[in-house]
């Protein structure tokens, strides 16, 4: 299928920084989900909020439909692409549902209000992302994981066709990561949604993403299926690591360090 | 810690700006009632003496406590929303002491000059103010990151050096201008006539309206400003528009009517405390209960003493101190898990 998303040749380098990321291209096509992996420091990070529009490039360009992403008009482009990112410290004492209701922001008229149906639409993503107890609560008295499930859930009431998803099961527990990999796929399924996740949970890789982008120090060491990615040698490489293995038992893939 | 469920946005914003109004004409009416020179409004009509206490004193007065409190007030709730911090304000970010610096200035080599009618000190007081921002938050923010402390602590930092600054001035000049620039950095809201309200209204008008068109936008920023980044918002213009208008707007009153301290700070507060956090009712909100407050303040401070009166920014600050601390301590609920 074609690509309604490219990044083709990014750089960034950070002011008085080295070179954060050097040469990484990606093309995303409806209903594909990709995963960036790769050691602590290896760009990942920088790599997705170039996508997201929040680091512009330093070379290179990003094309949403064919049009380069900083001459989207930013509520537009807002409809398009949502970022959920590491972690957000809310400082102020919001309710979980009137954060998820700020992703409807781009869809709201401008000097207009939600209405009812924005709201139901964010509690369909509250329920979506597992998290309808908490739209009452107040964001600031969320634990980590908690808090990681109402960005994921303002993230989906933009019902962007492209999600960026920056490590969003490193505080989740064993129930929330296995929903919100069943929310994802799901929402591949039903809305065509596309994903880039970056994550450090290669077992959650291996059988549900189509592509793998492994990066080491700002460069793309492996892009392919999990197939071709997930293997012992060149894991080892990208995270620095002589003992990790990995073995593929049916559409499976298996990752672990040998003691 | 559940509590009961969320009313619509527009059935909040309806409620609380009802209420809000309610509090400001009441305020408004207490504050018209009120003074040392007892008023018989019924003789309002065939005294002239009771006319010209009330028109030209009595209710500019109660005005310019109304435009001042609103002011610093709505700026408050800006600035505490652009930099995610509950205990920014325009005295703590120094954006008060930088306007006084400025209009003290202006005061100093005797600029009384008017520019289409507005006081050159309202454009002096500005640019101080413009310069406190700037110096504050370059100061504050390395990289794509603002430090809390730093931000308030470089606040505090110019807010004394710009006191300093005006002191100094005043031990330059000559016995004269320096009583102008003392009389005048005491801070009153005695003002003689409609007209300079009418002058002061031509700029602050607008700035308020500018600020409250950016409600959702702060709104989207208060929450998070990564996110804020990409829901539309553009964080870099919305920043710097922010910085203008506010420094416009605390320039504006602070050169009308010194440096108030604490009104900025308390009453955003109060809003969100009874209204919850939404920007969009946070911003208007501040706005009437900074007018309600101002004038209710000033009510006090000219029948506070048995003979002569208070300066309103020792109400203000009797009052806001104490909240100022009870905050810092109350902030450790905000950002600890």
């Amino acid at each position: 299928m074609k690509p309604f998303f490219e990044a083709r040749h990014l750089a960034y380098t950070y002011p008085r920084g080295p070179l954060a990321v050097r040469d990484i291209s990606l093309s995303v096509a409806r209903a594909s989900m990709t995963a960036v992996i790769g050691a602590n420091g290896s760009g990942k990070s920088t790599f997705i909020r170039m996508l997201a529009g929040l680091l512009r490039p330093s070379a290179g360009e990003i094309l949403l439909d064919g049009l380069a992403l900083a001459k989207w008009p930013p509520r537009l482009r807002a409809r398009e692409i949502a970022f959920m990112p590491q972690a957000t410290a809310t400082v102020f004492p919001f309710r979980v549902l009137d954060v998820v209701l700020s992703g409807r922001t781009p869809h709201v008229p401008q000097f207009r209000l939600e209405n009812e149906a924005d709201r139901e639409k964010a509690m369909q993503a509250l329920e979506s992302a597992g998290a309808a107890h908490l739209a009452d609560r107040y964001v600031t008295a969320l634990s980590g994981g908690e808090k990681q499930m109402v960005t994921l859930a303002r993230a989906l009431a933009q019902e962007p066709r492209l999600l960026l998803l920056d490590e969003p099961s490193t505080s989740l527990d064993l129930k929330h990561r296995a929903a919100l990999m069943r929310t994802l796929a799901r929402l591949r399924e039903q809305r065509g949604l596309s994903i880039v996740m970056v994550t450090h949970d290669l077992q959650l890789t291996g059988s549900l993403f189509d592509s793998i982008v492994a990066l080491t120090c700002g460069e793309v060491t492996a892009q392919g299926r999990p197939d071709e990615v997930l293997q012992s040698d060149l894991l080892a490489r990208v995270y620095g690591e002589p003992n990790v293995r990995a073995r593929r038992i049916g559409d499976q893939t298996l990752v672990w360090i040998e003691a | 810690m559940s509590t009961a469920p969320v009313l619509s946005l527009p059935k909040r914003l309806f409620r609380a700006l009802s209420v809000l109004t309610l509090l400001l004409i009441a305020a408004t009416a207490v504050g018209l009632a009120v003074g040392r020179q007892r008023l018989d409004f019924s003789g309002l009509l065939s005294d002239p003496f009771a006319r010209t206490l009330f028109f030209q004193l009595r209710l500019p007065r109660v005005l310019m406590a109304l435009l001042i409190g609103a002011s610093l007030a709505v700026s408050g709730a800006a600035l505490q929303a652009l930099f995610r911090n509950p205990l920014a304000d325009p005295y703590t970010l120094g954006v008060s002491g930088g306007g006084a610096f400025g209009a003290s200035v202006a005061i100093a080599l005797g600029l009384s000059f008017r520019v289409l009618g507005i006081p050159f000190v309202f454009f002096a007081s500005f640019l101080g103010a413009m310069l406190a921002v700037f110096l504050v938050r370059t100061i504050a923010r390395t990289g794509a990151v603002t430090l809390p402390g730093a931000l308030l602590l470089s606040g505090v930092v110019v807010n004394l050096v710009s006191a300093a600054a005006v002191l100094t001035l005043q031990y330059l000049m000559d016995p004269s201008g320096a009583l102008r620039i003392l009389r005048w950095m005491v801070g009153s809201l005695d003002v003689v006539g409609i007209a300079p309200i009418g002058r002061m209204l031509l700029l602050l008008g607008p700035a308020w309206l500018a600020l409250l068109a950016l409600s959702t936008q702060l709104h989207l920023l208060a929450i998070d400003e990564d996110t804020a980044g990409t829901l539309g918002v553009n964080v870099t213009r919305c920043n710097t528009a922010v910085h203008m208008l506010c420094s416009l707007i605390v320039g504006v009153t602070v050169a009308a009517g010194g440096a108030i301290g604490f009104v900025g700070l308390i009453v955003p507060h109060a809003v969100r405390f009874l209204f919850g956090e939404d920007l969009r009712i946070v911003l208007p909100g501040s706005l009437l209960m900074g007018a309600a407050f101002l004038v209710l303040a000033d009510a006090l401070a000219r029948i506070a003493l048995p003979s002569g009166e208070l300066p309103v920014g020792a109400i203000t600050g009797l009052l806001g101190g104490p909240a100022f601390l009870w905050l810092l301590r109350r902030r450790q609920q905000y950002t600890v898990v």
